[in-house]
């Protein structure tokens, strides 16, 4: 019964032309508010000197250890905000759970959330009470204030101390508007994190995935978003049509995905503004695993002709005749560019096996990169260009990283199959998803480099194909 | 032992088709050889219609679906007697078209199961193509590891679903 309606469907659809492609189950109801990647304004309307200190932290190996109290942000009137139905004195109280959360989810430092800690008054905000902190054996104090404005919109002021120095590490300022007050919360989560650490920031920053619901043989596979804490979850598609391996533009604007909405794999760039979706190329040729250059000009997509498989170039902006960038028998498949766009990472069977191969943008030079054992499926080249995160199919699939040449692999998780590692935008972080044995129930899950710190994302439904985007502007 | 058996089968298959010769009964023959008796169009009057999924899923008893090893894309003896089967069909329901459908096991990465999926579909179409049926009457789909038809996590269960399914379009 269900195969018939689904073989009417399939055959309605294969005579149907389709280039451009408005509703069909994409869902009508998005905020655009809350997906949108407007810049955030920087203040430092705060008196005082300017700007964030600069400099080298006194004590690099330890910073993982480090306590931080993170208290409830002050606010300096109690008002009411679009942005909690409580007023600002709550949101202040949010704001600073969001920050502790950041921080504790990745397994870096040891942070104490507000819930466990006094508040200090607006006043104490730029003068802490040093003594008390010292009291709790924090090492480190985040704290930070929120203002409404009276055109609605919110400043928010983030503030690191040093404790036993009794010193201003950090401060900076954001401007938002209501609905993007969390955006505020995981700037000074970033601001935070590479003040201690070194590193780039990444908390505000956001996740296209595809949300599983619905038995094994039947799984309903649906677009959607969220920040990279979760929060602000977002459905795309109905599920009427499967969807599969979405990637959002550097710039955030559009998510490139596959969908069967016309009964065959294709490729669609989906514009999150106008909720309209165009094929990546006019072919009646099955298109898949699409892939953004860095600097959002080409997409990379892989065609089937024949049953051959491989992959192809095309401008983003639409239009342009398509670059073929392999041409071997073989299935050449995915692709990866190296952060400053000269190079790609791919995967291919011209061997007998998956194996991962380089090449030059245009598509010349290609060559073999990975001889260790096991195949190598997947290949992610890091933001920062030192790694290239893979599926290792050694028995069991397995992440792993390893140098743009192909040495010194390490395989990072311990998973039935882990697959698909989609990088932080700093470099640091990865995130996979796993698929259990038998159930075929897939999450979305996280590691740093070193393997340690693995964690499960909090998602609604099931969680598959994560895709991590740029750090916000 | 392998090739014993098969030259056994091909004997007897010689010796069906010498026998076979004589009524062209009024469907037109199988292209190339007739390896197997041509399915005695099923005379039910309440049966499904000729030339509907029905009809077809009924008339191959499981022919048609054909398998492949993990990876694999090539086409064995039992996958062009399967072939030869749906060749046939088609070949008597001249106004038919059929989709093929190319499966893999969930034991792969999505985007390379996409691929191999699109493999084994062109397999079988082109070994469909090559018995006579016309190219404009068969399409090819891939699903990947997106659709099992056995969703345990068992080598058994990945063999079956390795596979390319014709299906006809309504």
């Amino acid at each position: 019964m269900k195969k018939a309606a689904l073989l009417t469907a399939i055959a309605m659809l294969f005579s149907a032309p389709a280039f451009a492609q408005s509703s069909g189950d994409l869902l009508p109801d998005l905020d655009p508010a809350g997906i949108s990647a407007q810049p955030v304004e920087t203040t430092m309307d705060d008196g005082g000197e300017n700007g964030p200190l600069r400099g080298t932290v006194t004590d690099d190996s330890a910073w993982q250890d480090t306590g931080i109290a993170i208290p409830a942000f002050a606010t300096n009137r109690e008002q009411p905000t679009p942005a909690n139905s409580s007023g600002t004195t709550a949101l202040g109280q949010e704001l600073a759970r969001v920050v502790f959360n950041d921080l504790r989810n990745n397994g870096l430092f040891r942070p104490v959330g507000p819930d466990a800690l006094p508040r200090p008054s607006y006043e104490q905000i730029t003068a802490p009470a040093f003594s008390t902190w010292q009291g709790r054996s924090a090492e480190m104090l985040v704290q930070g204030y929120v203002r409404a404005g009276t055109d609605g919109r919110l400043t928010v002021g983030c503030y690191l101390y040093d404790v036993a120095l009794q010193s201003e590490l950090a401060r900076e300022g954001w401007v938002v508007l209501p609905s993007e007050w969390r955006r505020a919360a995981h700037k000074c989560a970033d601001l935070v994190y590479s003040r201690l650490s070194g590193e780039s920031p990444f908390f505000d920053s956001r996740i296209a995935y595809i949300a599983e619901t619905g038995p094994k043989d039947n799984r309903i596979k649906r677009l959607a978003i969220m920040d990279s804490d979760g929060a602000n979850h977002r459905f795309i598609t109905n599920g009427r049509a499967t969807a599969l391996t979405p990637r959002y533009s550097p710039d955030y604007r559009k998510i490139a995905y596959l969908s069967y909405t016309d009964g065959n794999p294709r490729i669609y760039v989906y514009d999150i503004e106008t909720r309209q979706q165009v094929l990546v190329t006019e072919s009646s040729n099955p298109t898949f695993a699409p892939r953004w250059s860095p600097d959002g000009r080409w997409i990379l997509y892989s065609m089937a002709i024949g049953g051959n498989t491989d992959i192809y170039r095309v401008s983003a902006s639409g239009g342009g005749t398509p670059m073929r960038l392999t041409d071997s028998p073989a299935i050449d498949v995915g692709g990866s560019y190296s952060p400053d766009g000269s190079q790609i990472v791919f995967e291919s069977d011209r061997s007998g096996a998956q194996q991962c191969y380089v090449m030059n943008a245009d598509g010349s030079n290609q060559r073999r990169i990975s001889f260790a054992s096991g195949r190598c499926a997947t290949p992610e080249w890091s933001p920062r260009g030192d790694q290239i995160a893979f599926t290792r199919i050694a028995g069991d699939f397995n992440v792993a990283v390893m140098t743009p040449s192909g040495g010194n692999v390490r395989v990072l998780t311990n998973g039935w199959q882990d697959e698909a590692p989609t990088w932080a935008p700093n470099g640091r972080i990865i995130q996979f998803f796993r698929s259990e044995r038998g159930s075929g129930d897939s999450s979305i899950w996280q590691v740093d480099l070193t393997g340690d710190n693995l964690r499960r994302l909090q998602t609604p439904v099931g969680a598959s194909d994560p895709a991590w985007g740029p750090v916000l502007p | 032992m392998n090739r014993i058996v098969i030259a056994l089968t091909m004997s007897s298959v010689l010796a069906l088709a010498a026998c076979k010769k004589e009524p062209p009964e009024e469907i037109p023959p199988a292209p190339r050889d007739v390896s197997t008796p041509a399915p005695t169009p099923a005379p039910a009057p309440r049966g499904p219609q000729p030339g509907s999924q029905a009809h077809f899923s009924s008339a191959m008893a499981g022919a048609d679906t054909i398998y492949f090893d993990t990876d694999q894309y090539d086409i064995d003896a039992t996958d062009m007697a399967a072939l030869r089967r749906q060749a046939e069909y088609l070949t008597q329901y001249p106004s038919t078209r059929a989709t093929v459908e190319g499966h893999a096991d969930e034991r792969g990465t999505r985007d390379y199961n996409l691929a191999l999926g699109e493999r084994r579909a062109n397999a079988a179409r082109a070994y469909l193509v090559s018995l006579g049926i016309a190219e404009s009457r068969l399409r090819t789909v891939s699903y990947g590891e997106e659709r099992p038809v056995d969703t345990a996590s068992t080598p058994a269960a990945w063999a079956r679903n390795r596979r390319a399914v014709t299906v006809m379009i309504d």
